[in-house]
């Protein structure tokens, strides 16, 4: 039975791709033939964050216009041979989406595939209506601060209301919280929003909390995944998240502030 | 604590008001989003035949949907203004 999950937050540059990227590779690590689409049309990223900007010949439009069949324009990943990246057009607008255009591409892609991740665009235009439609569970991604908290709301409502499952009375999409850029630092010394704060706000189940890092930057510098650097607080944690999303019971890690110093005992931080 | 937090603690901390702000604005949001549309549009024309006896504004009509079990209760809310209650 395969799964379309979307990855979508209302506002702009919290981690949808970075997350939709991580999610869809951590997927594939594990065995899972997984696909990843991106809806961002006109503004196409996630090929670059999955370093296969340069092999896109054919986009998502093309395949929904019948100019190109699915096979033709799904890239396979360079590191894992169960992973296909559908790329958004660069050059079309969003009014290419139809409702009835990208279920047929959603229709053939569960008939080979276990998961579909839909990397969905900011704001609450077609394209990202057309990211959430067909969904099945969803990732909020949130940033902890005022802005991204209001907009994930504002998403919650839309996918309990504008979305195919809730046009057809099925069971509602799961949502899953994901905290993106969390300082546990800060949170500690009061100027940031904290875990419970944000899920009292939004009242749904945390999957994930990914600390706020470097290696994020440097990973889509490089164009791999943060998620295959090992490494990094970061990658270890959407790990984490992948491993709670297929069932398992992990705690939360990386939400500790490092042990104060005595300098830092007088001063602060 | 350290000493800078001590001198500083009187401020009130970002985080709570940034809390505080989120769950006003939120239950205000839910509130009217779950309302059907034309609840504004009903507040405006209430305004417009009110106003031909007395003088009211906007914020003067309050509108609250409130739904109990497969009931939906429709409250409204008309203040009007003191001297035009003491002449009634």
């Amino acid at each position: 039975m395969s799964k379309v999950v979307v990855v979508t937050s209302g506002k702009g540059g919290v981690g949808k791709t970075t997350t939709s990227a991580s999610f869809a590779t951590g997927l594939a690590m594990r065995g899972h033939k997984t696909a990843v689409i991106d809806f961002d049309v006109g503004l196409r990223n996630l090929d670059l964050i999955m370093g296969c900007e340069r092999r896109v010949v054919y986009d998502f439009v093309n395949v929904i216009n019948g100019e190109a069949n699915l096979k033709q324009a799904l890239i396979r990943d360079k590191a894992h041979d169960n992973l296909f990246i559908l790329p958004a057009s660069q050059t079309r607008d969003k009014d290419a989406f139809t409702t009835e255009g990208v279920g047929k591409v959603i229709d053939e892609l569960r008939e080979s595939f276990d998961y579909i991740i839909c990397d969905s665009p900011a704001g609450i235009e077609k394209g990202a209506m057309m990211a959430l439609y067909f969904a099945d569970e969803a990732l909020i991604v949130t940033n902890p601060e005022v802005s991204s908290v209001r907009d994930s709301d504002r998403i919650l409502g839309i996918l309990g209301a504008k979305s195919k499952r809730a046009e057809e009375g099925l069971e509602p999409i799961k949502e899953h919280l994901v905290i993106t850029r969390y300082s546990a630092a800060r949170v500690a010394s009061g100027e940031m929003l904290s875990i419970e704060d944000i899920q009292e706000l939004l009242g749904i189940d945390l999957l994930g909390v990914i600390p706020e890092s470097g290696a994020v930057l440097q990973a889509s510098n490089a164009g791999v995944p943060v998620v295959r650097d090992e490494v990094s607080n970061s990658g270890q944690a959407y790990q984490d998240l992948i491993s709670r999303f297929l069932g398992e019971d992990l705690p939360m890690r990386f939400l500790d502030t490092e042990k104060k110093g005595f300098l830092k005992r007088i001063f602060g931080t | 604590m350290s000493i800078l937090d001590y001198l500083t603690r009187n401020r009130k901390k970002t985080a709570s008001v940034a809390k505080e702000r989120l769950q006003l604005i939120l239950s205000r949001e839910h509130a009217t989003s779950n309302g059907p549309d034309y609840l504004p549009a009903l507040q405006k024309e209430l305004l417009a035949v009110v106003s031909k006896y007395t003088h009211i504004d906007l914020d003067d009509i309050k509108i609250n949907l409130e739904k109990d079990g497969d009931c939906e209760i429709l409250e409204l809310n008309i203040a009007l203004p003191e001297a035009e209650n003491k002449v009634a």
